[in-house]
This record gives C-alpha cells, structure tokens and sequence, in this order.
C-alpha cells in the first residue's frame, strides 16, 4: 500500500469544507463527515460574517436603516430595498406616485438579471468551465453601469426612498436600457449554446441532489430551488405587490426537481426579467417621482407588519414591530437563501463530495444574506 | 378557501369564541393613543391583510402550540420564519413563527406565544418542520429562549461561546 492512512470500509473522518474555500463563495464552513468520497453527514456553519443588522435596525431611525439593506445581498441589492420601503409605505399610509412604481419594478430587473448572470458565471465555474464567468461579467458589465448612472453606485445601492426615489431617470437610460435588451438576448442564445446543451454539464447535473416538494415546504425554500421541483411559487404572482400585476410575464418551472432544473429556471428568469423590463419602459408614465404630502418624521403606528417580496435569491420577508417611536421595535429580516441553504444538511446525505459542490452552487448562495 | 377553513381549525384551539374583544393593536385607528398596552388575551384574531400583511393571528399558550402548529402543518402551509419579540415592560417574550402557502390561495398565518421573561421555554416544532431548526437556534441565541426537544440548541450566527442575549432590550454591549 502507498497510502500510509488505510480506511476501513465503514470508518469516516471529518473534511472541514471552509470557511475560506473557494466552492462555498464565502465564509461559509461545512463540517462534512466522509466515507471516501461519499458525503454521511454534513453541519454547515454559518455566521463569519454575521452583523447584526437587527439589532441596527433597533437602533437606527427608519431611514436611517436604508443603506442596511443592499449590505444584506450584494448581488441583488434592490430587491431587499425594495421590500423594506414597501414596508414603511404600508405601515405608515405614504402613497406612491406611479412612475416612482415603474422605475423601482425596472430597477429591481435589472438587478436581478445582474445578480442571476454572476450566478450563472460562478455557477459554472464551480463545474469547471471558466470562460463562462468572463461573458456574463461582461453583460453584467452593462447593467452596472446603467445602474451606477442613475442610483450612484455599483454594488450596494441606496435608490429607494419612503414614497419614492432619489433620482429620476433620464433619457440616455431608457436608451441603454433599450439597447440591452436585445444585446441580452442573444448572449442568452450564446450562453445556452456554450454551456446548456454541454454533455459534461448535463453529467454533472442531471438527476443530481433531487429536492421533494415535501422537503421544500418543510424548509420553506423558495426561487429556483422551490421552481425547479415543480412548485409554482413567485411572491411577484401569488402575492403581487407594487406594479408587478400590470405586467405579462411567466413563472417558470421545472418538474425535474435535480440541480439541472433549477439551472433552467434560473436562466428562463432572466428571459422574463427582460419582458417584465421591456414593458415597463413603454407604458412608464410620466409625473413625480416622491409624493407631495409626505410626513417628515417616519412613526408608523403601533402594531405588526409583514412585507414579502421576490428578491433574485427568492421569497425575502421583513417584519416591523411598531411602538409608534422613530425606531423600530423590532426589525425581523427573513432572507430567503438562509431556508434554502438550511436543506443542504439534509439533502447531501449519500452524495458524493464534488456532487454536493455541485448541488450547492446550485443554491445561488450568497453569504452575507444569510449571515445578516 | 383555505383561510376559512384554517381559521376554523384553528377556532377549535380556543374554546369560548371571543366576542369581538377591542382591536388593540389595529393600526390608523387610534393614533395618539399613549398608553402602555395591555398584552392581549390568547384567542385568533382576523387582520386586514392591506395594512398589516397577514391573514389570521393567532396567539396561543406554550403548551397549545404543537397543535396549532400541527394544523398548519396538516393544511400543507410552508414555515416562513420564527422570531422573537422582549416586551420588556409586560416582562414576557412573544415567540412568532410565519407561515404562508406555496399555491395561489393566498393565506398568511402567524402563530405567536408568550413566555415569562425569566423563565422562557417553549416546546420546539422541529419534529414537525425540519426547518425549523436553525429558526429555533437563531431565536435562542439572540433572546435565550429555551426550545425543550431541539436536537442541537447551540448558537448559530453568534460566536460559539456567546453568552450574551443582544436582542433582549436589557443588553449592554
């Protein structure tokens, strides 16, 4: 034997997956107990880069607490705004002027088609093909520049305001916006013929860490994972909210419940990302973009509120505990790849260790989001 | 409708229906209002889902919450969150746990329970959603509520050895 180390049939030992290694993109840990190359139990560990924004939220006046949230996901950044400001509008009756509406359900789509083109990018990294992730930053590219023109930052935006936005948008935007579109459109095509129809790729996807419906409830899993085990689950159509109801787009969903199916969905929603953009810039009515009548000290009054929206990761929900006083009494944020990531222990039993890298990135995971 | 039949599922937890009681935490009504509230009576209540988000509110004791969790369950509700509130001047927690559907009959159910301050357990519904597992974790280390029955209460977000509470009101940094 070679080996100085001789493994018994049935004995395991520990991998320790993290927290600095590349395929958890992020500080996260997974205690993998391993049988050779099969995986019988894993503890993931979280928290390396836990913040506290709760308890910010406590201490924070309302809008105060704005910039918190794009530091939540930094990949999707608006959607998690997005929710907060529903929120507060819905606590404290502030009306929304409606171009305000369109602008934001713009904005919130194209930072999703940003943030499932990184996934898409990283995803397939983590397969082995890199060149991928150079075309999709390069797209991605677009989207954060349109982005930056308008809300002033790349990353971590703070566009949103209570009853509004900061900044309007101008013409040389909805421009670009225009030209993106159809640019997009066909790098989808190039993307699904370099990397979709891959024999290598289906190898490593298909039939891979299969996800009960079942399991999903029982977790509360959302986005893709849930849609590609045939759930048909969109917070933006089963619960609409803002002006998602005034668009025409679809769902889609994958029956195949493998990580396969959950690729699929992911690259089928930046498609209906670009209808929902689409037909946003051509019914954009004019007017304000903040209301007239606005109060100037943010108290919503006492009680309980919950807001649900469809972030890029999935179902985010935010819970305000009001006493009437300038800060929240309580703050509570939901994020959405905290469940999802929380099926990984569970579902990686038995699987083979490049499989279960596999199955995470299919988890579109996104540390600090689930840290908070 | 799923939420009618819910609600009275959940009706049967609470065995003489309380008649209308004054809606006290119902929002817009009483604006100035600045009297500490009084902690409500156990018993469901219906929201108005524009103002407040949710469907049906149902504030039940520690010990009736495996039953009620039990028929959300049973109604193939997915669990959204769990959470926890210090109402430190009641000297009690408030323990929230979300739950919403994955089908288009849309119904959001928040079942809540309170505990004395001082001495805060409530039984863990693990057993009935595996996901409740590092909901539960999470609301320990940051409250030091105690689920009896969680297979592993040790922090999650928080450094191993934590020690401290940080979202208890009382908490000095």
């Amino acid at each position: 034997m070679n080996s100085p180390i001789k493994l018994q049939p049935d004995e395991t030992f520990i991998l320790n997956v993290g927290p600095q290694h590349p395929a958890t993109h992020g500080v996260l840990r997974v205690k993998m107990e391993m049988n050779g190359e099969y995986i019988v139990n894993a503890e993931t560990v979280i928290g390396y880069i836990h913040r506290m924004h709760e308890k910010m939220g406590e201490v924070k006046t309302y809008p105060q607490f704005l910039m918190n949230l794009s530091r939540m996901d930094y990949l999707g950044a608006l959607g998690y705004s997005h929710g907060h400001v529903l929120l507060i509008e819905k606590a404290s009756g502030i009306e929304v002027p409606e171009r305000a509406e369109y602008i934001r359900a713009i904005m919130v789509e194209l930072n999703r088609v940003a943030s499932h083109l990184f996934w898409f990018g990283a995803f397939v990294m983590d397969l082995g093909g890199f060149s991928p992730l150079m075309y999709a930053l390069q797209d991605r590219e677009y989207i954060l520049d349109m982005l930056e023109a308008v809300t002033g930052s790349r990353l971590t935006y703070c566009y949103f305001r209570f009853g509004g936005l900061y900044n309007d948008i101008d013409d040389d935007f909805i421009s670009a916006a225009r030209r993106f579109i159809p640019r997009m459109r066909k790098s989808l095509k190039k993307y699904h013929k370099l990397v979709t129809g891959n024999i290598i790729f289906h190898k490593r996807l298909e039939g891979i860490a299969p996800l009960s419906q079942e399991m999903c409830r029982k977790y509360g899993a959302s986005s893709a994972v849930a849609r590609g085990s045939g759930i048909n689950f969109d917070v933006r159509k089963n619960e609409p909210y803002s002006v998602y109801p005034e668009f025409d787009f679809d769902i889609p969903v994958f029956h195949e419940c493998d990580s396969l199916a959950r690729y699929k969905v992911r690259m089928e929603e930046i498609e209906q990302s670009l209808r929902i953009i689409e037909q946003g810039l051509d019914k954009l009515p004019d007017g304000p973009i903040m209301p007239e009548k606005k109060p100037k000290l943010i108290k919503p009054p006492p009680g309980d509120y919950y807001q649900a929206v469809e972030t890029a990761r999935g179902s985010f929900g935010i819970r305000l505990v009001s006493d009437g006083g300038k800060t929240p009494y309580r703050l509570k944020l939901r994020s959405p790849t905290y469940s999802n990531m929380h099926l990984f222990d569970e579902s990686c039993r038995g699987m083979m260790i490049m499989d279960a890298l596999a199955f995470m990135g299919s988890l579109d995971l996104v540390i600090p989001e689930i840290d908070r | 409708m799923i939420c009618e039949k819910t609600r009275l599922a959940l009706q049967k937890l609470f065995p003489t229906p309380e008649p209308q009681e004054a809606p006290i935490e119902d929002a817009g009504e009483e604006k100035d209002k600045k009297v500490p509230q009084e902690p409500r009576n156990n018993g469901l209540v219906e929201r108005d889902y524009a103002v407040h988000g949710y469907h049906l509110d149902a504030q039940v004791s520690p010990d009736q919450l495996l039953e009620a969790v039990t028929i959300v369950d049973e109604a193939e509700f997915f669990i959204e969150s769990i959470t926890g509130v210090d109402w430190i001047k009641d000297g009690q927690l408030e323990v929230i746990y979300d739950f919403s559907r994955y089908d288009f009959d849309l119904c959001r159910v928040v079942i809540r329970t309170r505990v004395d301050r001082n001495h805060p357990v409530v039984p863990t519904i693990t057993g009935i959603y595996a996901g409740a597992n590092w909901h539960e974790r999470e609301t320990h280390e940051f409250f030091g509520i105690k689920f009896t029955g969680h297979p592993h209460l040790v922090p999650l977000l928080l450094p191993e050895d934590a020690d401290f509470h940080p979202l208890l009101k009382d908490f000095k940094a």
